[in-house]
Order: structure tokens, then C-alpha cells, then sequence
């Protein structure tokens, strides 16, 4: 099925503002910002701004109105049972922050966390920050040569004292999308909470959080097309009711005296101070967005592309892939590493060509230990790349080779 | 739409001080706080067999609250406790602009439906109400 990139670009701002040749490819970063988005910022911030849940006139009465329409709209496109399950904060770090810290008083000594070897470093980081505060163990779940968990490997990691199971629902390195059902089931023999990252996959098309049979989903706004500053936790509704807050301030209380203070319910108990509401008004257009469009038709699209790329990079002889080289189970991310050219090198010379590529360690240290590599450059698909960004990659990489190699 | 929301029958039924008094000896007692904005609700019942017999509340908040109070002192008598959750269940959807008011005169909130900053002055003894029946006899929460 065809994809109309050229309609789709149309409703991406940052496309009828160039003026050279431009191949955006990292998405995985950071996704542009589409125009209902854009549109829903820009008219909040310059004609209808003001604080949500507290002022009582038209203003703030319609800035709250429009809160609880995007909190709804992000928890239709999450799957949630309810809008009050979708905790709205800062980004897909914060909320893996909030949920570590809302779980640690389950944790006692000796318990573990289980993480895994692919994990973007927000979520590893948070879990060793509260393991570390209860005497708990963070253990990782180990990575196939393909770049995906190495789930038969999972007997070795998973004990009786795994509380948390942690992960990413899809590499922001490999692209490898996650056996969640498979995880599942296995969380379930110990008992342990499945929280999942889904940073990387949010992007690519509706979630059903139920289906998945996951306790709690990160996602990030400025990933899925809306603007920076904003992210989403979904957590199933009876684990939400129990769970203690994480920060403490004004909108999260039910009263304060100078003794105690008793919380509000969620989801207020977890948003406090004023949120990013800018931001989530422009995540909530931005998750209409996406819940619009032709999933069957642009994950077709998209994976064509990721061919197409992978296809290149296989007649490159010094260009090594770190992930999957199949279609199967996996996102338009493909990272590779160049034989004799540091990957920063090759993003520079990537730009020459328009072409913008990530170059690092893609906030994932343990997994560039684990393919004993420093760096790697990353190229990541949205809806509105096209083969000419495949083909301005390989032909510029090519040539950067050919200097540099 | 202020003038709409302070309209006359909310205007009446807060000023309705009929039952806004503390009981001497209440089987049950809750404080409820608005979150958002500090109004308090003080619930005090007495229990029958299961149902509500007497009920007195003190209001630290706005009219709408003072009037959501008192429409649901004058009516409570003789309902089960246990009916408290689905009251404040259905009061919710009808704020949210679903389905009928779970009384006729809790109509008188129409307005309010379309401010939502306001939903949770007139839920606030509803919800004093369904926290009193959660709790266990002679339960109080402050």
C-alpha cells in the first residue's frame, strides 16, 4: 500500500521551512512536531492561557476543559480503561522516575528489579537509584546477537525475588519491538509488576496498554509528534490507587496542615505543581494525530523503507548493523557502526548531504558494552521520510567512507 | 453564565440550614477537603439497620458546595448506606454531561455542568458521603 509522504509532510511544519536538501532521520531523538500539535501550543500559549484546576473563570475554565480533553485523548490512544489512569508530566524520563520511586516502598532487601541490556539509560538509572535505596538488586535480562532480549535466556535473570520487571517496548538502538506477552507470562510465575518503556514504540501506532497486559506504560510527547516537554504514564487503575506520590507540592494535596498532609486521588496525586500544560494540549492534538492515521498502511511504509536502508548497508563491507537484519518484530531504528570511521564522524559528514543521523551511544552504555562498540550511527523512520532520505544516507555514507575509511 | 450557576433554587438550597449542624453522637463522622481549592466538608451520621437516619455537616466552602450539602442532608434519610458509592458514581457522570441527576432536584446544577473547575465544589459532600459508608462503624477520618 502506497503512503501520500508528500500529504503527509504537509502537516509537519518544519518541511516548507528548508531551504536545502533535508533527510530528517532521527526520530528516535526526537520526532517532528506535526501541525495540530504546533497549532495547539501556539493558541494556548498566545490566547488561552491559564493555570488548569484552580481559577474558575472562562479562561481557566476552558484550560482545564482542554487538559482533561488531551488527557483523554492520550488515554484512547494508550488503550487506558479510564483518562485518570494517563499521568501527564514532563516526559518519558520523568515518568519512569515516577514510577520507580511510587514502587520502591515494595521493595525490601535482597528483592530484584530486572531490566535488560537494551534499556535506554532512563530506565535503568531510576531502578538503581531506588534499589539502591531499599538494598534491592538490579539484574538485566541479556541481548541476542540480533539485538533483542534474549528471552530463553530468562530463567537465569528471573527469580523468586524479581518484584519489577522493567523494559523497553521497543529499542531506541536495535528497533527490536518486545515479546511482551511472552514477558508477561513470565513476570507473572514470580509474581512481579511488568513496566514497560514505550518510548520508541508509542510513535508507530496505537497502543492497547490491556492487551498487552503490561502495569504501566512511559511514553514521550516530543517522540509522537508533539512538542517537547511533556510525557505520559499510564498505570493500571488499582495499582495507581495504591501507589504513594513521588513529588510533593500544590495540585497533589487533599489538605495540608503543618503536622501531615493527606494526597489528592489520581491523577492529581502525581502531577504536582503546574504541568506542562502547553505541551499536553499539543501531546493530546499530536495523540489525535496519530490515532487518525492508516497504521497498516504507514508501519508498511516505514518497514519498506527500514529494507531499503538495510539493504544499502549490507553491500557496505566495513558497515556493521547492531540489531535485527530482518523485518520481523522490529521499528524503523537501524544502527550501525562503520569500520575505521567513528560515528560521529560519519554524522557530520552525513549533514553535508542534508541528511541528520544520530551519532553515540544512544543513551544505552550497557548495550554498547554488550556489542563492544563506543558509538554507533543511528538512522530512525517516521511517516513522512520517503526513499530519497534511504537513499541520501547510502550515497552519502558511501562517499564518507571513501574518505574517511 | 455565573448569573446561570447562581440561580435561584442553588441560591435557596445553600442558604437551606436545616441540617448544617454537628450531631452529638454520630455512628460516623468524615472531612472531606477539595483539593483544588480548600473548601471542607464535615459529615456526620447516624446509622438504622444499614441505612442513614440522622445527618448534620458543616461547610467551610462555596455556595455550590453549601447547596449540594444540603440537598443531599434534606434527602438522604432512609437511603442504605451502601446506595453512597453509586450516588456520587452517577452525580459525577451527570456533571461530565452524562445521564440524568441521581435526584430531580440535584437539576438545579445543570449549569455547572459546563464548568468542570466547578464539578468538584458540588461532589464534595457526595463524596464526604460515600467516605462515611466505606468506613467501618464508629469510623472517623479527619
Amino acid at each position: 500500500m502506497s503512503v501520500d509522504v508528500a500529504a503527509i509532510r504537509a502537516q509537519f511544519p518544519i518541511f516548507a521551512a528548508q531551504d536545502r536538501p533535508f533527510h530528517y532521520l532521527d526520530n528516535a531523538a526526537t520526532g517532528q512536531i506535526c501541525a495540530a500539535a504546533a497549532d495547539a501550543l501556539l493558541r494556548y500559549e498566545t490566547t488561552a492561557r491559564a493555570n488548569v484546576k484552580r481559577g474558575v473563570y472562562r479562561l481557566a475554565d476552558a484550560a482545564t476543559t482542554a487538559f482533561a480533553e488531551a488527557r483523554a485523548a492520550i488515554a484512547a490512544y494508550l488503550g487506558a480503561a479510564a483518562p485518570d489512569e494517563v499521568l501527564l508530566g514532563c516526559g518519558a524520563t520523568f515518568a519512569l522516575n515516577l514510577i520507580a520511586h511510587a514502587l520502591a516502598p515494595r521493595l525490601a532487601p535482597g528483592d530484584a528489579i530486572l531490566v535488560s541490556e537494551l534499556e535506554h539509560h532512563s530506565n535503568i538509572v531510576p531502578w538503581q537509584m531506588v534499589a539502591a535505596a531499599r538494598g534491592a538488586v538490579v539484574r538485566a535480562i541479556p541481548v541476542t546477537e540480533e539485538g533483542r532480549l534474549d528471552l530463553d535466556r530468562l530463567d537465569e535473570v528471573l527469580g523468586a525475588r524479581t518484584r519489577i520487571v522493567a523494559v523497553t517496548h521497543a529499542s531506541n538502538v536495535t528497533g527490536a519491538v518486545t515479546d511482551v506477552a511472552r514477558l508477561r507470562a513470565a513476570a507473572d510465575t514470580v509474581g512481579a509488576l511488568l513496566v514497560l518503556d514505550g518510548a520508541q514504540r508509542a510513535p508507530h501506532g496505537p497502543v492497547d496498554v490491556r492487551a498487552l497486559g503490561c502495569d504501566a506504560y512511559a511514553c514521550s510527547a516530543h517522540k509522537m509528534f508533539g512538542a517537547t516537554g511533556a510525557g505520559a504514564l499510564w498505570v493500571r487503575g488499582d495499582l495507581l490507587a495504591d501507589l504513594p506520590p513521588f513529588l510533593g507540592g500544590g495540585e497533589m494535596i487533599r489538605r495540608v496542615t503543618i503536622e501531615r498532609t493527606s494526597y489528592a486521588p489520581p491523577p492529581h496525586r502525581f502531577e504536582a505543581g503546574t504541568p506542562p500544560i502547553g505541551a499536553v494540549l499539543a501531546m493530546g492534538a499530536a495523540a489525535r494525530w496519530l490515532a487518525a492515521q492508516d497504521w497498516t498502511a504507514l508501519a508498511g511504509h516505514e518497514l519498506r523503507l527500514t529494507e531499503r536502508l538495510l539493504s544499502g548497508l549490507a553491500r557496505e563491507p566495513r558497515v556493521r548493523v547492531i540489531g535485527p537484519t530482518g523485518l520481523q518484530g522490529r521499528l524503523g531504528v537501524v544502527a550501525f557502526a562503520v569500520a575505521g570511521v567513528h560515528a560521529h564522524d560519519v554524522c557530520q559528514m552525513l549533514d553535508d548531504f542534508g541528511v541528520a543521523l544520530r551519532g553515540g551511544h544512544h543513551c544505552a552504555q550497557p548495550l554498547m558494552d554488550r556489542f563492544d562498540v563506543a558509538a554507533t550511527a543511528r538512522a530512525s523512520f517516521a511517516p513522512y521520510n520517503d526513499t530519497a532520505d534511504v537513499d541520501a544516507l547510502l550515497d552519502g555514507l558511501a562517499q564518507t567512507i571513501r574518505k574517511l575509511a | 453564565m455565573s448569573a446561570a450557576m447562581y440561580n435561584e433554587a442553588i441560591v435557596t438550597a445553600a442558604r437551606d440550614g436545616r441540617h448544617a449542624r454537628r450531631l452529638p453522637a454520630p455512628d460516623r463522622t468524615v472531612t472531606c477537603d477539595n483539593p483544588l481549592c480548600g473548601d471542607r466538608v464535615t459529615l456526620d451520621l447516624t446509622l438504622a439497620d444499614g441505612r442513614i437516619a440522622e445527618v448534620g455537616h458543616k461547610v467551610r466552602g462555596c455556595l455550590l458546595t453549601e447547596a449540594a450539602a444540603a440537598a443531599l442532608a434534606a434527602r438522604i434519610g432512609g437511603t442504605a448506606a451502601a446506595e453512597a458509592a453509586t450516588l456520587l458514581s452517577q452525580l459525577r457522570r451527570y456533571l461530565a454531561g452524562d445521564g440524568p441527576p441521581p435526584w430531580p432536584e440535584l437539576a438545579m446544577f445543570e449549569p455547572v455542568r459546563a464548568v468542570r473547575s466547578r464539578h468538584e465544589c458540588v461532589l464534595l459532600p457526595f463524596e464526604a458521603l460515600a467516605e462515611a459508608a466505606r468506613l467501618p462503624a464508629d469510623g472517623e477520618t479527619a
